[in-house]
Protein backbone atom coordinates (compact mmCIF):
# COMPACT_ATOMS: atom_id res chain seq x y z
CA UNK A 1 0.00 0.00 0.00
CA UNK A 2 1.47 3.01 -0.83
CA UNK A 3 1.28 5.83 1.62
CA UNK A 4 -0.46 9.34 0.83
CA UNK A 5 1.65 12.09 1.18
CA UNK A 6 0.70 14.10 3.92
CA UNK A 7 0.28 18.12 3.51
CA UNK A 8 -0.32 21.05 5.61
CA UNK A 9 -1.26 24.43 4.36
CA UNK A 10 0.71 27.67 4.69
CA UNK A 11 -1.12 30.82 3.36
CA UNK A 12 -3.52 28.68 0.61
CA UNK A 13 0.15 26.78 -0.69
CA UNK A 14 0.03 22.80 0.43
CA UNK A 15 3.26 21.85 1.15
CA UNK A 16 4.56 18.23 2.16
CA UNK A 17 5.96 16.89 5.95
CA UNK A 18 7.42 14.17 7.20
CA UNK A 19 6.11 12.36 10.44
CA UNK A 20 7.68 14.12 13.69
CA UNK A 21 8.19 17.41 11.82
CA UNK A 22 7.28 20.98 13.12
CA UNK A 23 5.45 23.59 11.18
CA UNK A 24 8.88 25.32 10.95
CA UNK A 25 10.93 22.28 10.06
CA UNK A 26 8.10 21.62 7.17
CA UNK A 27 8.26 25.37 6.13
CA UNK A 28 12.02 25.63 5.86
CA UNK A 29 11.82 22.84 3.72
CA UNK A 30 9.31 23.86 1.71
CA UNK A 31 11.75 27.64 1.24
CA UNK A 32 8.47 29.36 3.14
CA UNK A 33 10.23 31.94 5.51
CA UNK A 34 8.46 31.82 8.67
CA UNK A 35 10.30 34.57 11.22
CA UNK A 36 12.43 33.24 14.38
CA UNK A 37 15.44 34.13 16.64
CA UNK A 38 15.47 31.38 19.17
CA UNK A 39 14.92 28.64 16.41
CA UNK A 40 17.79 26.92 15.19
CA UNK A 41 17.43 23.33 12.79
CA UNK A 42 19.76 21.44 15.09
CA UNK A 43 18.76 22.16 18.12
CA UNK A 44 15.22 20.82 20.58
CA UNK A 45 13.21 24.07 20.12
CA UNK A 46 12.57 26.35 22.63
CA UNK A 47 9.43 28.55 21.37
CA UNK A 48 10.44 31.73 23.72
CA UNK A 49 11.15 34.37 20.85
CA UNK A 50 7.38 34.25 19.97
CA UNK A 51 7.94 35.54 16.51
CA UNK A 52 7.10 32.81 14.48
CA UNK A 53 3.64 32.67 15.87
CA UNK A 54 1.50 31.28 12.98
CA UNK A 55 -2.40 30.64 12.97
CA UNK A 56 -2.71 26.88 13.26
CA UNK A 57 -6.68 26.33 12.61
CA UNK A 58 -7.94 29.40 13.74
CA UNK A 59 -5.35 29.27 17.11
CA UNK A 60 -2.12 30.68 17.59
CA UNK A 61 0.81 28.29 18.07
CA UNK A 62 4.43 28.60 18.05
CA UNK A 63 5.14 27.25 14.58
CA UNK A 64 8.87 26.29 15.99
CA UNK A 65 7.34 24.08 18.92
CA UNK A 66 3.84 23.02 17.41
CA UNK A 67 4.12 19.48 15.10
CA UNK A 68 2.98 19.23 12.15
CA UNK A 69 -0.41 17.25 11.37
CA UNK A 70 -2.21 16.34 8.39
CA UNK A 71 -4.37 19.08 7.14
CA UNK A 72 -3.91 21.86 9.23
CA UNK A 73 -4.59 25.34 7.87
CA UNK A 74 -2.18 27.67 8.61
CA UNK A 75 -2.06 31.57 8.13
CA UNK A 76 1.69 32.75 8.11
CA UNK A 77 2.45 35.89 6.29
CA UNK A 78 -0.93 38.12 7.04
CA UNK A 79 -0.49 41.61 8.21
CA UNK A 80 -1.98 41.17 11.68
CA UNK A 81 0.65 38.42 12.54
CA UNK A 82 3.35 40.92 11.13
CA UNK A 83 2.17 43.70 13.17
CA UNK A 84 2.71 41.69 16.05
CA UNK A 85 5.55 40.65 15.16
CA UNK A 86 6.67 43.95 14.80
CA UNK A 87 5.75 45.05 18.21
CA UNK A 88 7.56 42.02 19.72
CA UNK A 89 10.67 43.09 18.02
CA UNK A 90 10.63 46.39 19.02
CA UNK A 91 9.93 44.97 22.61
CA UNK A 92 13.46 42.97 22.19
CA UNK A 93 15.09 46.80 21.06
CA UNK A 94 13.77 48.75 24.06
CA UNK A 95 14.64 45.88 26.58
CA UNK A 96 18.29 45.52 25.70
CA UNK A 97 20.95 47.73 24.33
CA UNK A 98 21.29 47.60 20.75
CA UNK A 99 22.68 50.48 18.85
CA UNK A 100 23.33 49.41 15.53
CA UNK A 101 25.84 51.84 14.73
CA UNK A 102 27.42 50.28 17.54
CA UNK A 103 27.67 47.25 17.49
CA UNK A 104 30.28 44.70 15.07
CA UNK A 105 27.35 42.27 14.37
CA UNK A 106 25.28 45.02 12.74
CA UNK A 107 24.03 43.82 8.46
CA UNK A 108 24.97 40.14 10.16
CA UNK A 109 22.52 40.12 13.17
CA UNK A 110 19.05 38.81 12.96
CA UNK A 111 17.28 40.52 15.15
CA UNK A 112 18.22 43.29 12.69
CA UNK A 113 17.18 41.78 9.99
CA UNK A 114 13.84 40.21 11.40
CA UNK A 115 13.05 43.80 12.00
CA UNK A 116 13.77 44.85 8.32
CA UNK A 117 11.45 42.30 7.56
CA UNK A 118 8.52 42.69 9.72
CA UNK A 119 8.88 47.10 8.69
CA UNK A 120 9.98 47.74 11.96
CA UNK A 121 10.71 51.87 11.38
CA UNK A 122 11.20 52.77 14.72
CA UNK A 123 11.06 51.33 18.63
CA UNK A 124 7.90 52.61 19.71
CA UNK A 125 8.31 51.73 22.75
CA UNK A 126 10.21 53.48 25.85
CA UNK A 127 13.55 51.97 26.39
CA UNK A 128 14.69 50.44 29.69
CA UNK A 129 18.83 51.74 28.97
CA UNK A 130 19.45 48.53 31.23
CA UNK A 131 22.74 48.69 32.94
CA UNK A 132 24.90 45.11 31.32
CA UNK A 133 28.00 44.34 31.86
CA UNK A 134 30.75 43.71 29.22
CA UNK A 135 32.63 40.33 29.25
CA UNK A 136 36.06 40.54 27.37
CA UNK A 137 37.51 38.56 29.52
CA UNK A 138 38.48 35.93 26.86
CA UNK A 139 41.15 35.71 24.41
CA UNK A 140 39.49 35.34 21.55
CA UNK A 141 35.72 36.22 22.34
CA UNK A 142 33.85 39.19 23.59
CA UNK A 143 30.61 38.48 25.39
CA UNK A 144 28.17 41.80 25.79
CA UNK A 145 25.46 41.66 28.00
CA UNK A 146 23.71 44.42 26.33
CA UNK A 147 22.74 42.92 23.34
CA UNK A 148 21.57 39.24 24.69
CA UNK A 149 17.91 38.18 23.67
CA UNK A 150 17.74 35.53 25.91
CA UNK A 151 17.04 33.14 22.69
CA UNK A 152 19.33 30.57 24.76
CA UNK A 153 21.00 28.92 21.55
CA UNK A 154 24.28 29.34 23.73
CA UNK A 155 22.81 28.02 26.19
CA UNK A 156 21.71 25.03 24.32
CA UNK A 157 24.69 24.52 22.35
CA UNK A 158 27.30 24.85 24.84
CA UNK A 159 24.93 21.97 26.86
CA UNK A 160 23.25 19.55 24.12
CA UNK A 161 26.92 19.75 21.74
CA UNK A 162 29.81 21.33 23.17
CA UNK A 163 28.94 19.38 26.46
CA UNK A 164 30.46 22.15 28.81
CA UNK A 165 27.15 23.85 30.07
CA UNK A 166 29.10 26.84 30.01
CA UNK A 167 26.19 29.39 29.55
CA UNK A 168 22.44 29.69 31.49
CA UNK A 169 19.69 32.08 31.91
CA UNK A 170 19.39 33.48 35.52
CA UNK A 171 16.63 35.07 36.97
CA UNK A 172 12.92 35.37 36.17
CA UNK A 173 10.67 37.63 34.23
CA UNK A 174 12.33 40.96 33.56
CA UNK A 175 15.63 39.89 35.40
CA UNK A 176 16.29 37.26 33.49
CA UNK A 177 19.85 37.54 32.39
CA UNK A 178 22.80 35.43 30.48
CA UNK A 179 25.29 34.21 32.80
CA UNK A 180 28.60 32.08 32.44
CA UNK A 181 29.22 28.96 34.48
CA UNK A 182 32.59 30.08 36.16
CA UNK A 183 33.60 30.76 39.85
CA UNK A 184 34.14 34.34 38.36
CA UNK A 185 31.44 34.47 36.07
CA UNK A 186 33.80 35.56 33.27
CA UNK A 187 34.10 33.60 30.38
CA UNK A 188 38.27 33.50 30.18
CA UNK A 189 37.84 31.04 33.53
CA UNK A 190 35.64 28.44 31.17
CA UNK A 191 37.18 26.38 28.65
CA UNK A 192 35.30 27.99 26.07
CA UNK A 193 37.14 27.56 22.71
CA UNK A 194 37.18 28.69 19.84
CA UNK A 195 35.76 25.73 17.59
CA UNK A 196 32.44 25.40 20.19
CA UNK A 197 29.22 25.34 18.35
CA UNK A 198 28.24 28.25 21.22
CA UNK A 199 30.52 30.14 19.70
CA UNK A 200 28.42 30.36 16.24
CA UNK A 201 25.22 30.32 17.13
CA UNK A 202 24.45 34.06 18.63
CA UNK A 203 21.91 35.66 16.13
CA UNK A 204 22.73 38.84 17.74
CA UNK A 205 25.99 40.93 18.87
CA UNK A 206 26.21 39.30 21.92
CA UNK A 207 28.62 36.79 21.74
CA UNK A 208 31.84 38.06 19.48
CA UNK A 209 34.63 36.95 17.56
CA UNK A 210 37.58 39.13 18.51
CA UNK A 211 39.92 40.74 15.64
CA UNK A 212 36.96 39.35 12.63
CA UNK A 213 34.53 41.57 13.09
CA UNK A 214 35.19 43.71 10.04
CA UNK A 215 36.59 41.52 8.00
CA UNK A 216 33.47 42.32 5.80
CA UNK A 217 33.00 45.96 5.26
CA UNK A 218 29.55 47.16 6.60
CA UNK A 219 26.93 47.54 3.45
CA UNK A 220 28.63 44.50 2.07
CA UNK A 221 26.81 41.72 5.07
CA UNK A 222 24.56 39.70 4.86
CA UNK A 223 21.33 41.76 5.38
CA UNK A 224 22.52 45.00 3.87
CA UNK A 225 21.41 43.57 0.31
CA UNK A 226 18.79 41.07 0.56
CA UNK A 227 15.78 40.21 3.18
CA UNK A 228 16.54 37.60 5.63
CA UNK A 229 13.11 35.97 3.95
CA UNK A 230 15.74 35.51 0.83
CA UNK A 231 19.19 34.98 2.67
CA UNK A 232 18.10 32.66 5.66
CA UNK A 233 19.89 32.71 9.36
CA UNK A 234 23.35 34.68 10.00
CA UNK A 235 24.61 31.90 12.70
CA UNK A 236 23.81 28.87 10.33
CA UNK A 237 25.64 30.62 7.43
CA UNK A 238 28.90 31.22 10.32
CA UNK A 239 28.75 27.32 11.20
CA UNK A 240 29.25 26.12 8.08
CA UNK A 241 25.92 24.63 8.22
CA UNK A 242 23.28 23.98 5.35
CA UNK A 243 20.84 27.37 4.84
CA UNK A 244 17.35 26.88 5.70
CA UNK A 245 15.25 25.36 3.26
CA UNK A 246 18.23 22.89 1.91
CA UNK A 247 17.96 19.33 4.16
CA UNK B 1 7.57 84.57 2.11
CA UNK B 2 6.67 82.36 -1.11
CA UNK B 3 2.78 81.86 -1.14
CA UNK B 4 3.04 78.10 -2.61
CA UNK B 5 6.37 76.29 -1.25
CA UNK B 6 6.54 73.90 1.52
CA UNK B 7 7.99 75.22 4.68
CA UNK B 8 10.83 73.32 6.24
CA UNK B 9 12.88 73.22 9.16
CA UNK B 10 15.69 71.01 10.24
CA UNK B 11 17.58 70.78 13.29
CA UNK B 12 20.57 68.27 15.12
CA UNK B 13 19.81 68.05 18.64
CA UNK B 14 22.23 64.74 20.17
CA UNK B 15 23.46 64.51 16.78
CA UNK B 16 26.93 64.19 15.03
CA UNK B 17 25.34 66.63 11.97
CA UNK B 18 26.04 63.41 9.90
CA UNK B 19 22.61 62.89 8.86
CA UNK B 20 22.57 66.70 7.59
CA UNK B 21 25.29 66.14 5.78
CA UNK B 22 23.86 62.72 3.92
CA UNK B 23 21.19 65.63 3.67
CA UNK B 24 23.40 67.32 1.69
CA UNK B 25 24.43 64.22 -0.32
CA UNK B 26 21.16 64.90 -2.78
CA UNK B 27 23.56 67.52 -4.21
CA UNK B 28 22.26 69.34 -7.06
CA UNK B 29 18.91 68.04 -6.54
CA UNK B 30 18.57 70.26 -3.54
CA UNK B 31 18.17 72.73 -6.18
CA UNK B 32 15.34 70.95 -7.92
CA UNK B 33 13.67 70.35 -3.96
CA UNK B 34 14.07 74.41 -3.64
CA UNK B 35 11.65 74.91 -6.16
CA UNK B 36 9.13 73.19 -4.27
CA UNK B 37 9.77 73.86 -0.70
CA UNK B 38 11.89 77.05 1.62
CA UNK B 39 13.69 76.64 4.80
CA UNK B 40 12.56 77.83 8.30
CA UNK B 41 14.97 77.16 11.15
CA UNK B 42 17.45 75.16 10.02
CA UNK B 43 21.39 74.57 9.99
CA UNK B 44 21.49 75.83 6.21
CA UNK B 45 19.78 79.10 7.54
CA UNK B 46 21.04 80.15 10.57
CA UNK B 47 17.25 81.05 11.60
CA UNK B 48 17.22 80.69 15.45
CA UNK B 49 13.64 80.42 16.18
CA UNK B 50 11.08 77.95 14.23
CA UNK B 51 8.30 79.46 12.76
CA UNK B 52 4.81 77.38 11.46
CA UNK B 53 6.30 74.71 8.92
CA UNK B 54 4.51 72.00 7.05
CA UNK B 55 7.50 69.60 7.69
CA UNK B 56 10.16 69.70 10.15
CA UNK B 57 13.15 67.20 10.22
CA UNK B 58 15.24 66.08 13.31
CA UNK B 59 18.50 64.43 13.66
CA UNK B 60 19.58 63.68 16.66
CA UNK B 61 18.05 62.22 20.29
CA UNK B 62 17.89 64.65 23.28
CA UNK B 63 20.84 64.56 25.97
CA UNK B 64 20.46 68.15 27.19
CA UNK B 65 17.27 71.00 28.27
CA UNK B 66 17.80 72.57 25.02
CA UNK B 67 17.27 69.90 23.21
CA UNK B 68 13.74 69.23 24.74
CA UNK B 69 12.91 72.65 24.26
CA UNK B 70 13.82 73.06 20.69
CA UNK B 71 11.58 69.41 20.13
CA UNK B 72 8.69 70.89 21.75
CA UNK B 73 9.00 73.93 19.77
CA UNK B 74 9.46 71.97 16.29
CA UNK B 75 6.53 69.92 17.69
CA UNK B 76 4.94 72.90 18.01
CA UNK B 77 5.02 74.60 14.66
CA UNK B 78 5.83 71.41 12.41
CA UNK B 79 2.77 69.86 10.64
CA UNK B 80 4.47 66.82 9.98
CA UNK B 81 7.56 66.09 11.94
CA UNK B 82 10.21 63.67 10.90
CA UNK B 83 12.66 61.66 13.01
CA UNK B 84 16.07 61.30 10.72
CA UNK B 85 18.41 58.60 11.56
CA UNK B 86 20.03 56.28 14.38
CA UNK B 87 20.15 59.08 17.29
CA UNK B 88 16.33 59.98 16.97
CA UNK B 89 15.14 56.42 16.35
CA UNK B 90 16.90 54.88 19.50
CA UNK B 91 19.00 57.34 20.99
CA UNK B 92 22.05 55.90 19.04
CA UNK B 93 25.94 55.93 19.80
CA UNK B 94 25.10 58.84 22.81
CA UNK B 95 23.27 56.91 24.27
CA UNK B 96 26.08 54.80 25.28
CA UNK B 97 26.56 56.82 28.00
CA UNK B 98 23.26 55.80 29.41
CA UNK B 99 25.17 52.76 31.12
CA UNK B 100 26.66 55.19 33.51
CA UNK B 101 25.94 57.85 35.95
CA UNK B 102 26.03 61.75 34.65
CA UNK B 103 28.44 62.49 37.32
CA UNK B 104 30.40 59.55 36.19
CA UNK B 105 30.24 60.73 32.73
CA UNK B 106 31.38 64.24 33.73
CA UNK B 107 34.08 63.00 35.75
CA UNK B 108 35.61 61.06 33.29
CA UNK B 109 35.55 63.62 30.87
CA UNK B 110 37.01 66.74 32.75
CA UNK B 111 38.69 65.79 35.52
CA UNK B 112 40.11 61.88 35.49
CA UNK B 113 39.91 61.73 31.73
CA UNK B 114 43.78 61.18 29.16
CA UNK B 115 45.15 64.56 28.70
CA UNK B 116 43.22 66.37 30.49
CA UNK B 117 44.55 69.67 32.01
CA UNK B 118 43.22 72.24 34.31
CA UNK B 119 40.97 69.83 34.91
CA UNK B 120 37.13 71.40 35.72
CA UNK B 121 33.56 70.50 35.21
CA UNK B 122 32.03 73.55 32.92
CA UNK B 123 29.17 74.75 35.00
CA UNK B 124 28.62 77.87 32.85
CA UNK B 125 25.01 79.22 32.96
CA UNK B 126 24.46 79.23 29.49
CA UNK B 127 25.54 75.62 29.00
CA UNK B 128 22.40 73.33 28.29
CA UNK B 129 21.61 71.24 31.24
CA UNK B 130 22.35 67.40 30.78
CA UNK B 131 19.92 65.09 31.23
CA UNK B 132 20.61 62.08 33.49
CA UNK B 133 19.78 59.79 29.88
CA UNK B 134 19.80 60.30 26.69
CA UNK B 135 17.11 59.89 25.17
CA UNK B 136 15.14 59.26 21.05
CA UNK B 137 12.70 61.80 20.64
CA UNK B 138 9.18 59.73 20.31
CA UNK B 139 9.27 59.55 24.36
CA UNK B 140 9.00 63.02 23.99
CA UNK B 141 6.80 64.51 21.28
CA UNK B 142 4.47 62.47 18.89
CA UNK B 143 6.35 61.69 16.24
CA UNK B 144 4.65 61.32 12.32
CA UNK B 145 7.30 59.63 10.04
CA UNK B 146 10.59 57.87 10.98
CA UNK B 147 13.66 57.10 8.52
CA UNK B 148 16.28 55.11 10.34
CA UNK B 149 19.81 54.73 9.36
CA UNK B 150 23.13 55.85 10.44
CA UNK B 151 22.78 58.06 8.31
CA UNK B 152 20.10 57.42 5.71
CA UNK B 153 21.47 57.85 2.24
CA UNK B 154 21.15 60.66 0.65
CA UNK B 155 18.84 58.99 -1.77
CA UNK B 156 16.76 57.51 0.81
CA UNK B 157 16.22 60.94 1.89
CA UNK B 158 15.66 62.38 -1.24
CA UNK B 159 13.20 59.52 -2.15
CA UNK B 160 11.37 60.00 1.20
CA UNK B 161 11.22 63.81 0.55
CA UNK B 162 9.74 63.53 -2.53
CA UNK B 163 6.64 61.16 -2.29
CA UNK B 164 5.85 62.79 1.35
CA UNK B 165 5.43 65.98 -1.20
CA UNK B 166 3.87 64.73 -3.52
CA UNK B 167 1.21 62.88 -0.88
CA UNK B 168 2.28 59.30 -1.54
CA UNK B 169 2.62 56.65 0.74
CA UNK B 170 6.46 56.34 1.36
CA UNK B 171 7.92 53.48 0.22
CA UNK B 172 11.49 52.74 0.07
CA UNK B 173 13.70 49.66 -1.63
CA UNK B 174 15.21 47.33 1.52
CA UNK B 175 18.18 48.71 0.99
CA UNK B 176 17.58 51.78 1.61
CA UNK B 177 16.14 50.89 5.30
CA UNK B 178 19.10 50.25 7.33
CA UNK B 179 19.53 51.18 11.49
CA UNK B 180 23.44 51.38 10.74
Amino acid sequence: MQLEEQTITIDGQKIPFQSGQTIMDAALAAKIYIPHLCYHPEFKPHGSCRLCTVMVNGRYESACTMPSVAGQEILNNTKELNENRRALTQMLFVEGNHICPGCPKTGNCQLQAVAYYVGMLSSHYQHFYPYRDLDPSHPDYVVDFNRCILCELCVRASRDVDKKNIFAISGRGIKAHLIINSPSGKLEDTDFAVGDKAAFVCPVGAILRKRTRYTTPIGERLYDKQSIRIVGDSQQLHAGATKYGRK
Amino acid sequence: MAANKIRVATTSLAGCFGCHMSFLDIDERLLELLEHIEFDRTPLTDIKQCGPCDIGLIEGGVCNAENVHVLKEFRKNCKILIAMGACAFNGGVPALRNHYSLKDCLEESYLQGVGVVNPLIPNDPEIPLLLNKVHPIHEIVKIDYFLPGCPPSGDAIWTFLNELLAGQEISLPYQAIHYD
